[in-house]
Order: C-alpha cells, then structure tokens, then sequence
C-alpha cells in the first residue's frame, strides 16, 4: 500500500523531470570508507552550522558605528560610550535567549571550519588526491580556504571590540603598505584616514553576511558537484583499482553515516559553545582607536601572518621620492600571496617534476612518495613555524625569558625548521617504503628457545576482527525480493564491541 | 511490492551475504541503538525545557549538544553495523569524451567561431574592447564612489582627508580624552598620559602620549630638542610607526615604549627611537609648553607625519 504511494508519486516527478535515471545513479553512487575522508564532512558540517547560526546573529546585530550609551544587562559597561555594533554584540550575548549560545558557537563552527579545511587540505595533498583529474576540485577548495580566512576576519571584526578594532587598525596600516595604490585603497575601503567616516563597519557586515558567503556556497556546489562527477578517490586494497570504487551506497548507508556525523559534529560544536568561552569581549570594552589592551592576537586563523609580520626586520626603505613599507608589505601582503599561489599552483608543478600526468583514482600512501612528502611537510612546517611566531610575547611571559630571545629564535627557526622537517619526513618516508608490512597492526610473536639453545620466532594466531576478510564487492542491486523474507536481521560477522 | 520486475532483472535474495550487516548480534547493537537515539530525543526535549526555564547556556549546550551527539551516534551505528555491509563496487568511466565528439567540440570553436571572427575581425575586436570598457567604467562608482582620495594637502586640520595632517598647530591646547586641561604637575615623574589637541578629544591621528621623565633625563631624551619639553615632560605621536597600534605600554625603569601588538620598542630617553622590533621609524616628537597659569599647550606641530609608513610619505 504504502509502496504504491510512493511508486506513484515517484512516477509523478519522472513524468514531468525525468529524474528516474540520474536519481539512480546519484543512489547509487558509491562512497569509499576511510577515516581521513570524513575532514571535508567536518568543513562542510561547521558551514552549515555558521548558516544557521549566522541567519541568528543578524536578527540582533546593528552593523552601525554610531555612538550609543551602553545600558543593557552587562553591568560593568552601563553608561560607557559604546558604538551600535558594539552596544548590539553585547545585548545579543545577553539579552536575547540563547544569545550567547548561538554566538559562541558561530565562533566555534569558525574556528572548527578553518581548521578541518586545512587539515582536509593537508589529507588530500599528502595523499596526492590532487593530481589529475581533480586539480579544478583542488583550485576551487584553496579558494575557499582563502575566502574563509578572509570572511573569519571580518566577522571576528564585527564586535567592534578593544581587541577586533585592533586588528582593523592594522588591516588598514597592512593596505596603506602597498606601494603606488595603498593609501588609495584604504581611503576608500574606510571612507577616509583610519577610522574613517564610520562606513567600515557596515560594509565588512554585508561582505561577512552576503557577498562572501554566497561565493562560498557556489564554490561549495561547484566542489561537491565535481566530487559526484568524478567519483572519489579511494586507497588501495583488494579489489580497487584504478577503474572502480569500493566502498558503500548514498542511499541508504552513505546517507545514514553521514547524517549521523552532521549531528555528532553539530553537536561538538554546541558543548564548545556552552562550556568553552570564546571570545568574551564584554571584557575587552569598546573599541578606542587610543586604547589598547595586552596580548592581542587575532583569531588562530591569521595567526601566520601576524607571526610574519613580528618576526620580520625593520626594512622600511626610501628611495625615488617614496616610503616603501617593506617591513609591512613583505611578511603581509606579499608573503600569503606567494604562499597561495604556491598553493595553487601545486598540482601542476607535481605534474611538471613528475612527469606523469595519467589518470590518478587510488591513492597513495605518503610513504610511498618520499619527496613528496618532504616537501608538504616541510611547507607544513613553515607555516606552523610562522603560526607559533605570533606568540613571541606569550612564550616570552610563559618561560620567563626575554622577549627579545623569543623573537630571535623564531627568526631562525623559520627558515630552518621547514628544512629539517622536510628532510627527516623524507629519510622516515624512505626508511618506511621497504619495510613489509608498514603501517599494518602487528601480530605478537612468540620466541621459543630449543633445547639446543637456538631460537625460534613463531607469529601468534591472528587476533578476532585481524583476519576479518572483506567480501567480494558485488554491485550495488535496485531489486531485492523482500516477499516472504525473513527481515529481522541474520548472523553478521564483526562483533561491535571488543 | 513487486517481485518480478519490468525489465528482467531478476531480484537478489535479501540473504545475500553483502545485505547482511556488519554486526555480529544485530539484535543487540539494535537495542544500544535504540538507547542512544532516545537519549538524543531526550535531549531535544531538555533543551526545550531549558530554555523554558531559564537562560543558562550550560543546560542547553548539554542538552542540545548531548542531545545530537547521542542522536548522531545512533544514527551513523545503524548505517555502519546495521545496513547491508557490502562491499560493493562501481565502475569508473573515463572523463574524456570520444576523438570525434572532441573534434566536433573544438570545430564549433574554431570553425564555425572562426568563419565569423575571420571575416568580421574588427566587429570582434570592438565587442572585446566594450566588454572591458564597461568593466572598467562599472568600476568607477563601485571603487571610487567609496571614499575620498588621500589629500596631499600639508596643513594642519582635516585629518580625515590626508595621511599627513594633525590637528595639533602651535598653541593647541592639550586635554584628555575627557576635554580636561592638562597642568605640568598633573603627572608625576614617571607617569603617563595619552592627550590630544583641545576641541579633538579621542581623534586616531591626534593621539599623543606625553611622559614625564625626571629634568636630568628629559634634557638628554631627544639630541637637538632639549626645548621641546617641559619641565620633564615629553610628547611623542602614540600611532605606532609599524602598523599604527596606539603605544601604550610604558615602562618605567627602562624608559621604554613597547607597542602591544608586535613588541616594536622605543627608548624615550633617545628622541624613541626603535630599539628592537618591527618599528621603523622613531615616534614622532611633539614640542610642546606650558603656558602662564600652568597648561600644557603644543609649542608646533609635528614635524613628519604620523603612524604607519605610505608611499606618498616624503
């Protein structure tokens, strides 16, 4: 009965969209299992979290720089002069039910979602997911990479808080920087010299909350439409080949997964929002372009380029009638510049070192491709390098040592980490591809000493669940015959907990 | 429910090893199922609970959060142990297209695009240079509308027009944010104060911290502007030269300004000349006196501009 309902109604939509066919395939459609591939599921899971909880902000939010008296809950801040954006930020933590839940967890998801597409990143680079035919997927995703960091900036600057006004000041002084065009540019972005004529505000609100968004949501439609063309890639095993995937159905077991990993992350997010603070800037008071607080960073996002620009040296040159800030436009302009398009232009130099340029579906494991690796390691440890340089102060106050020590060392340790990194993730690399048996769970052996005195190795009996072989793959079937069957469920094989 | 089907296809028997689940004792993983998807339905309805109730965000990430993650857990146990276990497998096709449709594809562009570009070149040449002509010209409200351009203009006032100005002339009166005249004693020696020019209290570009050393100190702080002074206090631009953060730690037994945001130093005693850092440039020096009932007032204005560097700056 029931079934007919849905035959009918099915055959409704096939008769006017002619979905039947595409709709089977898109079912159909298998996913390969492996942990590492949930990372991109966790960026997407958080942008769908910042959305929804983002749509909750600006019910509440006033992007305005007016100077208003601050006289809602928060008692420590009454009387005070506070701009709208500011007096609204505080009134939406605490005067709006589930205010600050909602708040704080925008916070988190983005934080959660710079970081799971940068570790996303670092999964497909070192498994060379990349290579062709994927290398548009991989454009498409540093763009949103670079988009999110942006986006995180201007939503961090929102608030108009001590803190996030401090690194407005500095986002102007980094446009100011470039030669022949900056104090144009920063002019006209801010209406005038910084602060300008109060339309900075708004305009990074409707760049945060529209323009930036919708580009991202594209360029996501764009990546997850690629992805369902080209099929995912899948390591290699028994019975995967280059000319197939392995793995389960979208419908139902993909779906089922999947939608269980959405509420799980989700919900991570939420127990972060509701027992992590993040970002109390109640605290910090409003934003003075004459006051300042200690400690200043930014979110852990721009933490490499506030890393650059502490540790570069006071290279100010003047020179043909100009002041060329290069103490500035070096680490902060140029520096991510070169790094993003190193970034983008990494398929197409793997191609061009290799020389090979086939069709790659499996995947490789990174030990197998020790240069390679090396090299993403070491670009890793760059940025690592330059991320934990933006501490200097911190580290300086936490071991008690002289800020100039800490300064001094991250200087060297910049360039020459990157180095050591690279070249020991290759010797390990090297050392791991002949050895049988790498990365697989070893079985225990069992010594035995003759009574002639000589020694025997005897590998013991494979563990349950060790020797649990997969099945042949079949594909997927549309018709199974459930008349008279017997659904309640049969013997498996895997018990579920050890 | 049909068991035969409209195109042949014989239906598999729900038997079928790779239909079967993963769990060894499905019944039972059913029932842990089952637990975790009622605590996560327990969860949403303590959530609502919650916020009936009061306004603790404690409650409601635990509830809500609680609520999805036992929910979530349940959900992707039933596809991971409970649906068919598989493996099953789909072929991959290539991406290319045939040689002839390819050929085909390319001659539309070359060919039949060619046959017109060929003979009308110069109706193509021009439909190029409007497209990016009415870019360009899109452009100009877009970009310029948004602000005005830095003056170049070198005279005090209009700070907000140029990267250059001040508002500080000679005879501005210095106050507090809070519009108070600021007399000599105000500060003691080792004291801080960040002032502006009387009439732009809280101005970015006008802020000025004035420190007051001991006589001694203040006479050596900046070579050739002994007179820039008063009775040991001293005015330097609180704009950063590296990237225009206020400078606002001082610190006494050293006579040092340290910038808060990336640690650029300056020795007061020096004119504050960067000593370590990212800094550039010294702070700017303001010059300034104090008048016949005891007011500090700026003796000039300053002698380069303030803050961060630009390519216009001299």
């Amino acid at each position: 009965m029931i079934d007919e309902t849905i035959d009918k109604s099915l055959n409704w939509v096939d008769d006017r969209l002619g979905t039947a066919k595409s709709g089977k395939t898109f079912l159909d459609k298998i996913f390969p299992d492996h942990w590492s591939f949930m990372l991109g599921e966790i960026a997407l899971y958080s942008f769908v979290v910042l959305l929804a909880t983002g749509v909750f902000l600006t019910l509440y939010y006033v992007p305005s720089s007016h100077d208003v008296i601050y006289n809602g809950s928060y008692i420590p801040l009454r009387g005070q002069h506070v701009s709208e954006a500011y007096s609204s930020s505080v009134a939406l933590s605490f005067d709006v039910k589930s205010g600050l839940l909602m708040r704080q967890a925008h916070h988190w998801a983005a934080d959660i979602f710079l970081g799971a597409m940068a570790v996303h990143m670092g999964r497909i680079v070192l498994t060379g997911a990349f290579r062709k035919p994927r290398e548009l997927n991989f454009l498409i995703g540093v763009t949103m990479l670079m988009l999110g960091i942006v986006n995180g900036f201007l939503g961090y600057s929102l608030p108009d808080d001590l803190v996030s006004g401090t690194g407005i000041r500095i986002a102007y002084s980094i446009i100011e920087s470039v030669p022949l065009v900056g104090s144009y540019l920063a002019f006209w972005l801010f209406g005038g010299n910084f602060p300008g004529d109060g339309s900075i505000i708004p305009r990074f609100f409707i760049i945060h909350v529209l323009i930036v968004p919708l580009i991202i949501l594209g360029l996501l439609g764009a990546h997850l439409g690629l992805l369902v063309k080209q099929k995912h890639t899948q390591f290699k095993g028994p019975h995967r080949t280059e000319k197939n995937v392995v793995g389960t159905p979208m419908f139902p077991t993909f779906m089922a997964k999947t939608t269980g990993f959405l509420f799980m992350s989700t919900a991570v997010t939420f127990l972060l929002a509701g027992f992590a603070q993040i970002n109390p800037f109640w605290q910090f008071g409003p934003y003075h372009p004459y006051q300042i607080s200690y400690a200043v960073q930014p979110d852990w996002y721009m933490g490499w380029l506030d890393g650059a620009l502490r540790i570069m040296p006071s290279w100010e040159w003047v020179g043909y009638g100009h002041t060329w800030p290069l103490e500035v436009f070096l680490p902060a302009v140029l520096f991510p510049g070169i790094i993003f398009n190193i970034f983008y232009a990494w398929p197409f130099l793997e191609a061009r070192i290799t020389k090979n340029r086939d069709y790659h579906n499996l995947l490789d494991s990174p030990r197998d491709r020790p240069k390679h690796t090396g090299a993403v390691v070491a670009m890793m440890a760059l940025m690592l390098m330059v991320f934990l340089a933006s501490s200097t102060d911190v580290l300086a106050n936490f071991f008690n040592v002289p800020l100039q020590d800490t300064l001094w060392f991250f200087r060297f340790a910049v360039p020459i980490v990157p180095v050591i990194a690279g070249w020991l993730a290759y010797k390990i690399c090297e050392e791991l591809r002949h050895e049988d048996g790498a990365g697989k769970r070893k079985r225990a052996s069992v010594v035995l000493r003759t009574e002639a005195g000589e020694y025997e190795s005897i590998p013991s009996e494979p563990r349950p669940g060790d020797d649990h072989h997969e099945l042949e793959p079949i594909e997927i079937p549309a018709f199974i015959d459930l008349v008279g069957a017997d659904l309640a469920t049969g013997e498996g094989v895997r018990r579920v907990l050890r | 429910m049909s068991s035969s089907t409209s195109n042949g296809q014989k239906p598999v028997p729900v038997d079928l090893p790779q239909l079967r689940p993963l769990a060894k004792r499905p019944e039972h993983t059913q029932v842990l199922i089952i637990i975790c998807m009622l605590l996560g339905i327990a969860g949403f309805i303590g959530f609502m609970v919650a916020y009936w109730v009061g306004n603790q965000s404690q409650w409601q990430a635990a509830s809500l959060g609680g609520g999805m993650l036992f929910f979530g857990f349940g959900v992707t146990a039933w596809g991971k142990y409970l649906m068919p276990r598989g493996p099953f497998v789909e072929e991959r096709h290539d991406f290319d297209s045939s040689t002839s449709a390819r050929s085909e594809f390319n001659a539309v562009i070359t060919q039949r695009g060619g046959l017109v570009a060929k003979r009308r070149g110069v109706l193509l040449g021009l439909l190029a240079l409007g497209s990016g002509l009415v870019g360009l010209a899109l452009a100009f409200p877009l970009l310029r509308s948004l602000g005005p351009n830095p003056s170049k203009d070198t005279s005090a006032g209009n700070t907000n027009d140029s990267l250059s100005n001040t508002n500080w002339v000679k005879g501005s009166t210095v106050v507090t944010v809070d519009n108070r005249r600021v007399k000599v004693d105000d500060l003691e020696v080792g004291g801080v104060l960040t002032v502006f020019p009387a009439g732009n209290a809280g101005s970015s570009p006008d802020q000025v911290i004035l420190i007051r050393l001991d006589n001694a100190q203040a006479a050596q702080a900046a070579p050739g502007r002994a007179d820039w002074g008063c009775q040991g206090i001293v005015a330097f631009s609180k704009l950063c030269t590296h990237l225009g953060c206020p400078v606002g730690l001082y610190q006494q037994q050293t006579q040092q300004l340290v910038c808060p945001c990336h640690q650029s130093i300056f020795n007061v005693n020096a004119g504050c000349v960067p000593e370590f850092g990212p800094a550039p440039r010294p702070l700017p020096q303001l010059p300034i006196t104090a008048t016949s009932d005891g007011y500090l007032v700026a003796n000039g204005s300053f002698n380069q501009p303030v803050g961060p560097g630009f390519w216009e700056r001299p």
